[in-house]
């Protein structure tokens, strides 16, 4: 299995060691040529406003659309799981979601740094008391019909897939808990 | 970990450096500058009264931005703020957390207002970077509460050669505590002037405990691939961009430099046609009480 995480900027290395911890074969990807043969990309954590200038800068934006058609089972965190929704409520003028997921999201839903928090999370099918790490987090506003809710917190949703599409708001690569990371090399990128 | 949401944690303050990474983190002394810098796609801007190339000039004492200029710049964009307080003026960081900056800079640039001890960053929600010069000034700081560690380089020159020095210098340092024998630690924390217990980390890791950037002097989409490639996470310009001819188009080739730092056709590509860059100081044409590396204890 090859998994790709997506290397423009931010937290890409952290995704890296937890997927070569679970014996996977990993790429760093910073152009779309690279995204060849990979069974699944991150988009990782880091601040959606220059990742989606670099993806356009660059081209990801066809590619990663061309390459999830094609099968490549795709995982946002924070930032990424922005860049995949299809709304972004609070979107700058030229930030374009990718438009993946039936999920609307909202961008530093909870406020500034200094409400960023870390809480225990019950992950449906994976079960509870999994750290959750929220910094600057976004918040998914709506699901369409066909994604799945996986977590929520104070009673909104931090987790979500649709298929061999995976979205959390929060951080589970800063953690050393490698469930959500086993979870979507052996359910999310099988279901592609 | 309690049931309850818990802020302020060692974990949310050192992941949001995590998240800025392979980022280039821009000076800006206005909310039009924040915004220029946003679109270019820097990952955060550091809100100040004036550049360092302009505290340089100016002389006398450098204090914290006016809370004006912080709020308006906090207002103008959507990517994180951070500012700027005295070296140990503790009151000019109470100020800038309640104002609602995602990152304190304990910065060197600024003024010293204490000679002996630095700002204890532990107390604070908000999180902290503070500049340093080798590993054990690193360590300190981040004994002291740090998240973030920049090495320091000389600020408001133009000149990478500093920036070049401390990076090269940390780098070493922590290859050679890596290297050491497990009951040597004890004097390497002694020389190092730096707790035993993140030596030992340093040790066991073979890296620092935070995300590092490098800052002071970088100037150039080249200076900042340069900086990535010696190993780095990420990049503060300063005086770089906004004193330069053309800061929107030089801003955007540094970005790209740093993500992609190792591909010499793009930074060729990048930083053509980029106007006149920021006029550089050599460092030796600086008088020793003038620069600012030499601040902080």
């Amino acid at each position: 299995m090859r998994v790709g995480v997506l290397a423009l900027q931010g937290a890409f290395r952290e995704h890296v060691l937890m997927f070569e911890a679970l014996g996977a074969a990993t790429v760093t990807v910073r152009l779309p040529g690279q995204m060849e043969g990979l069974d699944g990309m991150v988009i990782p954590g880091g601040e959606s406003t220059a990742i989606a200038k670099l993806m356009r800068t660059y081209g990801f934006y066809e590619a990663i659309r061309e390459r999830h058609s094609a099968g490549m089972a795709v995982w946002g965190t924070c930032a990424g799981a922005i860049l995949m929704a299809r709304e972004i409520g609070d979107a700058l003028p030229d930030q374009e979601p990718l438009g993946l997921m039936e999920i609307s999201v909202r961008r530093n839903a909870y406020g500034r740094q200094v409400d960023s928090f870390e809480t225990p999370l019950d992950i449906r099918h994976l079960g509870d008391r999994f750290p959750g790490v929220f910094i600057r987090a976004p918040l998914i506003e709506r699901v369409g019909s066909d994604v799945e809710v996986f977590a929520e917190h104070d009673g909104r949703i931090v987790a979500a897939r649709e298929h061999a599409l995976l979205a959390t708001t929060f951080h589970p690569e800063l953690t050393g808990d490698t469930r959500v990371h086993r979870f979507f090399m052996e359910e999310v990128i099988a279901a592609s | 970990m309690s049931d309850t949401p818990i802020t302020g944690t060692a974990r949310v303050k050192t992941g949001l450096a995590e998240m800025l990474k392979g980022g280039v983190i821009m000076d800006v002394v206005t909310p039009e500058q924040a915004k220029i810098a946003e679109d270019a796609g820097a990952v955060a801007v550091m809100a100040l009264e004036r550049v360092p190339a302009d505290i340089r000039a100016a002389g006398g004492v450098a204090r914290m931005a006016d809370p004006t200029i912080v709020e308006a710049i906090v207002g103008s964009v959507s990517i994180p703020v951070m500012a700027k307080c005295r070296i140990g003026h503790f009151v000019e960081a109470q100020v800038l957390q309640s104002l609602g900056v995602d990152y304190i800079d304990e910065s060197e640039v600024l003024t010293p207002a204490d000679e002996e001890h630095h700002v204890d960053k532990w107390r604070f929600t908000v999180p902290f970077v503070c500049g340093a010069r080798n590993l054990g000034e690193a360590l300190r700081r981040i004994s002291e509460g740090a998240a973030m560690i920049r090495t320091k380089g000389e600020p408001g020159t133009g000149n990478v050669v500093e920036a070049v020095r401390h990076m090269r210098t940390m780098l070493e340092e922590i290859g050679w505590v890596a290297g050491v024998r497990e009951d040597q630690l004890f004097s390497v924390a002694k020389d190092l002037q730096a707790p035993y217990e993140l030596v030992k980390w340093v040790h066991e890791h073979g890296t620092l405990p935070v995300v590092n950037f490098s800052a002071g002097g970088i100037a150039t989409p080249a200076d900042a691939a340069l900086m990535m490639q010696l190993g780095c996470d990420g990049v503060f310009v300063g005086s770089g961009i906004f004193k330069s001819g053309d800061p929107a188009k030089r801003a955007k080739a540094i970005v790209e430099a740093t993500t992609h730092y190792n591909d010499p056709d793009i930074i060729a590509r990048v930083s053509r046609d980029l106007g006149e860059p920021m006029v550089g100081i050599n460092i030796s044409d600086i008088p020793d009480a003038e620069r600012m590396q030499e601040r902080g204890w």
